[in-house]
């Protein structure tokens, strides 16, 4: 096969802001975002599907975005980490890692809060078990998860009572 | 990592990628999820010139019960059918969608995918053994059904042929006084299980059991099953040493690999261990008692 495929158009909105690009078919998607669009907030960690710190939201759902080439979310809708907090300040589950330990080299964080975020939209009174079972896929290899756990919680919490 | 090169359609329906992939030949692969092909891919492993994105062909994603039987349509993925009222209904298949990988992987990897790929230690294709379930393929000679025990036919191999597609899978309803079991073990939750097992039984009215059907996962180049074990199970009323005794039956027809997830007789073990939970559980939800259960590795 020749190295020269032809780049694809495609049109995918971030963060509620829609771009325009064309891309190499084999591009993925995590690439995409932090060399094309320059959101270096969503990380590679291992490239081969296991860690979880590239996740992001594709139309509500999590994916992990190395996972995933650009190409496959034309038309869709994607969140990362940059799209958590608002004018208003830090989004609450970002305020929570931060007061509660719930990161310390952060390598794994922004994926930690994307899974985090997906389960309390669903479930905004997550027990122990349902918080485990949902970070199950992203690999910290700092805090040991407790403080995690603990801050997903205390998020909830200020969740619940906004 | 990057692929090698490749070219991307994305056709907008059934005949237009069944035609594409019939043109385009055997360099020419489907892509549904992606969830073992983009790594694959990654890894440079398998050449493809032609990437045929069926992501999002219309109307395959469905899931539905009729009469007597269900139907999975192939893109529904892992998680839209482990939250299915499909999955209320039969909860062995909420053992085997929502056990599989971790949330991420489960949002993107489909049911068509998982058969697809043959891989010995996939969930679906096993667990499916249990149902005696069937596989729809549309194809440019038209549609044919294959008997899941037949589709997969050695290691990372399936009776596809160039240009067809599976498009669902079917099986009957069980029968009342039924219940069914998946259970593997892992090593993390991003992991593919160290071995698995699924057993479907149904109990008479004075409990006894009147029929089974058990499958091992990740064991052999294909799901194993034995009549023998399934015969053993029938006539008893599935107690622990039932359940060791027809453990004993399938297990000796399995062939653990050795490799890093453990020795053949450390696999062995664990599928005893497997086995009588798996057929515990069944036999609890046969008898209509709600029981959680799945993939341990918390
Ligand atoms: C980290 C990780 C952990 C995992 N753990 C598990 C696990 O514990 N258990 C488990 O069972 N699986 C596991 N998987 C695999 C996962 O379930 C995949 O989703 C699934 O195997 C493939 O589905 P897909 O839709 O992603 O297929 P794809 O990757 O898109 O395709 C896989 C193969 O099937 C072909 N194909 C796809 N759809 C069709 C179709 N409709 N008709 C014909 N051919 C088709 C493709 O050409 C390709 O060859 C894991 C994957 C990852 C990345
Ligand atoms: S970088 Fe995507 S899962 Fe690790
Ligand atoms: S904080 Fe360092 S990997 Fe999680």
């Amino acid at each position: 096969m020749s190295e020269f495929v032809e780049a694809v158009d495609i049109e995918v909105t971030v963060n509620g802001k829609t771009y325009q690009r064309s891309v190499e078919p084999r591009l993925l998607l995590v690439e995409f975002l932090r060399e094309e669009l320059g959101l270096t907030g969503t990380h590679i960690g291992c490239d081969t599907s296991y860690c979880g710190a590239c996740t992001i939201h594709m139309n509500g759902a999590p994916v992990k975005s190395c996972t995933l080439f650009a190409v496959q979310a034309d038309g869709q809708t994607l969140t990362t980490v940059e799209g958590l907090a608002t004018d208003a300040g830090l989004h609450p589950l970002q305020k929570a890692f931060s007061e509660h330990h719930g990161l310390q080299c952060g390598y794994c964080t922004p994926g930690m809060l994307m899974s985090a975020k997906a389960l309390l939209e669903r479930n905004p009174n997550p027990s122990d078990k349902e918080i485990k079972k949902q970070i199950a896929g992203n690999v910290c290899r700092c805090t040991g998860y407790q403080n995690i756990i603990k801050s997903v919680h205390a998020a909830a919490a200020e969740m619940r009572e906004s | 990592m990057y692929p090698a090169p490749f070219r991307y359609h994305r056709p907008d329906s059934l005949d237009a990628a069944i035609k594409l992939l019939e043109r385009l030949g055997d360099m020419a692969k489907p892509i549904a999820g992606g969830q073992t092909l983009v790594p694959m891919l990654k890894l440079r492993m398998g050449d493809v010139n032609d990437l045929i994105d069926i992501g999002r062909l219309p109307g395959l994603a469905e899931i539905q019960i009729n009469d007597n039987e269900a139907r999975i349509g192939a893109l529904a993925t892992h998680a839209t059918i482990a939250a299915s009222p499909l999955a209320e209904r039969i909860p062995s298949v909420r053992d085997c969608a929502g056990g599989i990988a971790d949330l991420q992987v489960r949002s993107r990897g489909t049911i068509g995918g998982s058969i697809s790929t043959g891989d010995p230690s996939t969930d679906w294709a096993p667990f499916l053994h249990t149902l005696r379930a069937v596989v729809e393929i549309q194809g440019p000679a038209g549609q044919r059904e294959v008997a899941i025990d037949d589709f997969v036919s050695d290691a990372y191999t399936t009776v596809l042929k160039t240009g067809e597609l599976v498009t669902a899978i079917r099986f009957p309803l069980p029968p009342p006084r039924s219940g069914g079991a998946y259970i593997g073990y892992k090593r993390a939750a991003p992991a593919y299980p160290t071995c698995a097992v699924g057993i479907q039984l149904t109990l008479d009215e004075a409990g006894v059991c009147s029929a089974a059907r058990c499958v091992l996962s990740a064991v052999a180049s294909t799901p194993v099953t034995s009549d023998a074990a399934d015969a053993a199970l029938v006539g008893t009323g599935v107690t622990e040493e039932d359940l060791k005794a027809a453990g004993e039956l399938i297990i000796a027809a399995a062939d653990p690999p050795e490799d890093v997830r453990g020795s053949a007789d450390y696999k062995r073990s664990v599928l005893r261990g497997l086995f009588l939970q798996a057929g515990t559980k069944a036999r609890q939800r046969a008898t209509g008692e709600t029981i959680e259960g799945s993939h341990s590795y918390v």
